[in-house]
């Protein structure tokens, strides 16, 4: 700029004898005032006080369950019983057993209820249906869960018993619908062999995990560029063949972290399954039978009736749950944060 | 099913072979004299010869079946399909009744319908083999199983909520129930007597406080996340989503620890709504965030162009703009705090008794007297217990219902009033601009 004159003819202008600072790049960082200095300062507290929640939650489980998991030792992992109060032994490898079961049947039930309903409203429903539809997915992440353990209770029970009794008559044979005390060719056999079982209360549970997963993998499938989307149909591909080779591949990292976003709140879900279960305190893989337990109901129900011991062997309980759900839900979240696409509405 | 989205038009039209007749119809055969419809047609329009007059000759209107150049139907749901979906019910429903009724013995009406489901898609895959090909019938089985999925979670949900209404029914249509505690009413006695007027206070009560100490964190947080550019918003999103998942009854634990065994509180309704808070604090953040992330980066741009710091074009600008938004993210957070049962278990501790005060003695909740009344072996306890939970999620469908109201409008996307506002504010500040044009003129002029 500087040395330019309006000779006619262009000379080069020799810069290097020129004196004075040599020219630096601007600094392009506009420099905050004071309100966007406290703005910041505000904003970055809250994330910090949401990063301290989640952390002094685990903090504190944790301090209250050192008295209990000093004098229990390792054996806390490996023991079936929970005696804490009557001096006896305890250890959480009976319930810790039966919470992953109940989550592995809710999310073997909902993943493909929530999956094809994901794709049902992305893909297959008609325009003018959509919005109800996910209006009616909301909704059912919006019903309580106590509402969903009373329906489990009072209606499912009576209706799964006829099922779980035909699992067991034909599939016996396989470990997971064994039925100790069961007799298929006895028309008079009780059914409470098949009550409270764990396969009743996932049922119940996956009603409460479905919508989560379903959320979160509608929001991905209907992020599947038109492009490509278009582009398979125009070679000739069926609505499915699209699908499968379009729209899954996109979403494999919502449909992955929908499932253990509903596999985390399952392992976690307490009074549906208070209200469905009866305790037991042994190691089966029998889904179909009477009893089964979980870490969140263990704590509902022990929580009134314990000693100081006990509660502190129920602060340990509380933080294995914490700790198991965390690695899920953090590898959930992982996936779910990989897949966005991100802020696809910036100008 | 009737297709309006183009791209599946698309794939319906593959559906029909391709005719090769198609593409030559060049010129509209009412006006041409070009003979594109063969013999048959042009014998029509030439006069024949016992007619006297060569009088106008309408042409004929052309017979869609027999000619090949037909308008193709792109509709997907033909007279065959709804003959075709009748087959399958009555067969299937036959073949059903016979798996269910005479070859295996299952019982009750959930194994019929699971039955009944697997004999369906069956039929319709065989049925599906008859005309189409390989990843035709592939295609179709899928669909099915595609709008199965759906019609089996709505029916799920209906059934849940229409059950509740049932069982609760004898309780909630006495007005008693709305009126009355039940600090003098015991299981024998019956419903005419005692309600739940202490649960629903208590609800409203903690879902308030719960209220108070969330949304403000949870709107920062979620302006932190998106407004910004901080490096830990990632982080921050991250465990976020993680602790949607946190379950309920560790957020009931930590309050137990802290406020409870640490602080030395006794339990109340102040210590449930903590707990409640703690739940519904990254349910609102998580859809907040989606809602500040949709406010478009164009509005943001101008405020910034105009030399507005960041502050004020999220105070001025952000935030206004996704008002209504923001409004159906706390609601969802309400929706999902009234209805938590083992936080206020754990900490609000039990009174059947009415009690206003959140900082002193039990407070009890909707959910949680749901949840207690249930577990009693009497039929009027539970009758209470279902009348509790049909409240309870009464007033969670109302929410969700003035949720969608709210948030049915887009970002940005203003309501009568607030553009009658915006328009009065408008063409103030346009006054105000102009009297000052006046008085800065009229001060250059005088000297």
């Amino acid at each position: 700029m500087a040395g330019v004159s309006m000779d006619t003819t262009t000379t080069v202008v020799d810069a290097s004898g020129v004196e004075g600072p040599t020219p630096t790049p601007r600094l392009l960082k506009a420099l905050d005032n004071r309100g966007d200095r406290i703005f910041q300062g505000v904003a970055s507290m809250s994330g910090i006080a949401v990063l301290s929640i989640m952390g002094l939650v685990g903090l504190f489980l944790a301090k209250e369950a050192i008295p209990a998991l000093r004098s229990s030792g390792l054996s806390f992992f490996t023991t079936t019983q929970w005696q804490p109060d009557q001096g006896g032994s305890f250890g959480i490898a009976s319930v810790l057993w039966y919470t992953l079961l109940i989550a592995i049947v809710a999310v073997a039930i909902a993943l493909p209820i929530s999956m094809g309903t994901a794709l049902f409203i992305t893909d297959v429903a008609p325009t003018w249906l959509r919005s109800t539809l996910i209006a009616l997915v909301d909704l059912m992440a919006a019903v309580p869960s106590v509402v969903y353990g009373l329906w489990g209770l009072f209606l499912l029970q009576g209706q799964v018993i006829g099922v779980s009794r035909w699992l067991n008559t034909w599939f016996g044979w396989l470990p997971f619908f064994k039925v100790t005390g069961a007799d298929p060719n006895s028309p008079l056999a009780a059914a409470t062999v098949y009550t409270a079982s764990t396969f009743i209360a996932g049922i119940a549970v996956a009603m409460m995990v479905m919508p989560i997963q379903c959320v979160v993998m509608r929001e991905v499938f209907s992020q599947v560029p038109p492009g490509e989307r278009e582009g398979a149909y125009a070679l000739g591909s069926t609505r499915w063949g699209m699908i499968r080779v379009v729209a899954m591949p996109f979403g494999r990292g919502g449909i992955i972290g929908g499932t253990m976003l509903g596999l985390g709140r399952a392992l976690g879900e307490t009074i549906a399954v208070v209200l469905i279960i009866s305790p037991r305190f042994d190691i089966t893989f029998h889904v179909l039978e009477a009893g089964s337990n979980s870490v969140a109901s263990l704590i509902a129900i022990r929580y009134s009736e314990s000693s100081e011991f006990g509660l502190s062997a129920l602060f340990a309980a509380g933080l294995a749950l914490f700790a198991v759900t965390l690695v899920v839900n953090f590898t959930a979240s992982y996936f779910v944060a990989r897949s966005r696409s991100g802020s696809s509405s910036e100008a | 099913m009737i297709s309006t989205d183009w791209t599946e038009r698309t794939t319906a039209d593959r559906d029909i072979p391709a005719d090769p007749g198609a593409a030559v119809l060049t010129t509209d055969p009412y006006t041409s004299t070009i003979d594109v419809w063969g013999a048959s047609a042009s014998a029509d329009i030439a006069a024949p010869a016992d007619v006297t007059a060569p009088a106008t000759v309408l042409p004929r209107r052309l017979d869609h079946r027999t000619n090949s150049q037909a308008k193709r139907t792109i509709g997907r749901f033909s007279s065959q399909d709804a003959f075709r979906g009748v087959g399958i019910a009555v067969s299937s429903l036959a073949t059903t009744m016979l798996i269910f009724g005479r070859l295996t013995s299952l019982s009750g009406r959930l194994g019929f319908a699971v039955v009944g489901f697997v004999v369906f898609l069956a039929t319709h895959a065989v049925l599906a083999s008859l005309t189409d090909n390989g990843p035709a019938i592939v295609d179709k089985v899928m669909s099915a199983l595609m709008t199965s999925a759906a019609v089996a979670a709505g029916v799920a949900l209906f059934s849940v909520i229409i059950f509740t209404f049932a069982r609760a029914w004898r309780a909630i249509i006495r007005p008693n129930f709305y009126l009355e505690d039940l600090s003098t009413t015991g299981s024998l006695q019956p419903l005419g007597e005692g309600g739940i007027l202490h649960a629903i206070v208590g609800s409203l009560i903690m879902t308030s406080l719960a209220l108070i100490f969330s949304v403000p964190l949870a709107v920062l947080c979620s302006v932190f996340m998106n407004e910004t550019k901080s490096r830990a918003a990632n982080l921050v999103r991250t465990v976020v989503t993680a602790m949607t998942a946190l379950p309920s009854i560790l957020a009931g634990l930590f309050i137990f620890a802290t406020w409870i065994l640490l602080l030395g509180f006794e339990r109340s309704g102040l210590a449930a709504s903590i707990a409640i808070s703690i739940m519904m604090l990254p349910i609102i953040i998580r859809s907040a965030d989606v809602v500040l992330r949709l406010v478009p980066g164009n509005l943001r741009e101008a405020a910034a162009a105009l030399g507005a710091p960041r502050w004020r074009t999220v105070w001025h600008v952000v935030l206004p703009t996704a008002r209504s938004g923001l409004t159906t993210s706390v609601i969802l957070g309400v929706a999902r705090g009234i209805g938590e049962t083992a936080p206020v278990l754990l900490t609000a501790g039990v009174a059947q008794t009415m009690n206003k005060n959140p900082f002193s003695g039990g407070m009890m909740s909707l959910p949680l007297e749901a949840f207690l009344l249930v577990k009693q072996p009497d039929p009027t306890q539970i009758a209470r217990g279902f009348g509790a939970a049909a409240v309870l999620l009464i007033l969670v469908l109302l929410l969700f219902t003035v949720a969608r109201v709210i948030g049915g409008r887009p970002a940005g996307r203003m309501s009568k009033r607030q553009t009658r506002r915006s328009t009065s504010r408008s063409a103030a500040d346009l006054q105000r601009i102009e009297a000052r044009k006046q008085h800065t003129q009229q001060h250059e002029v005088t000297p």
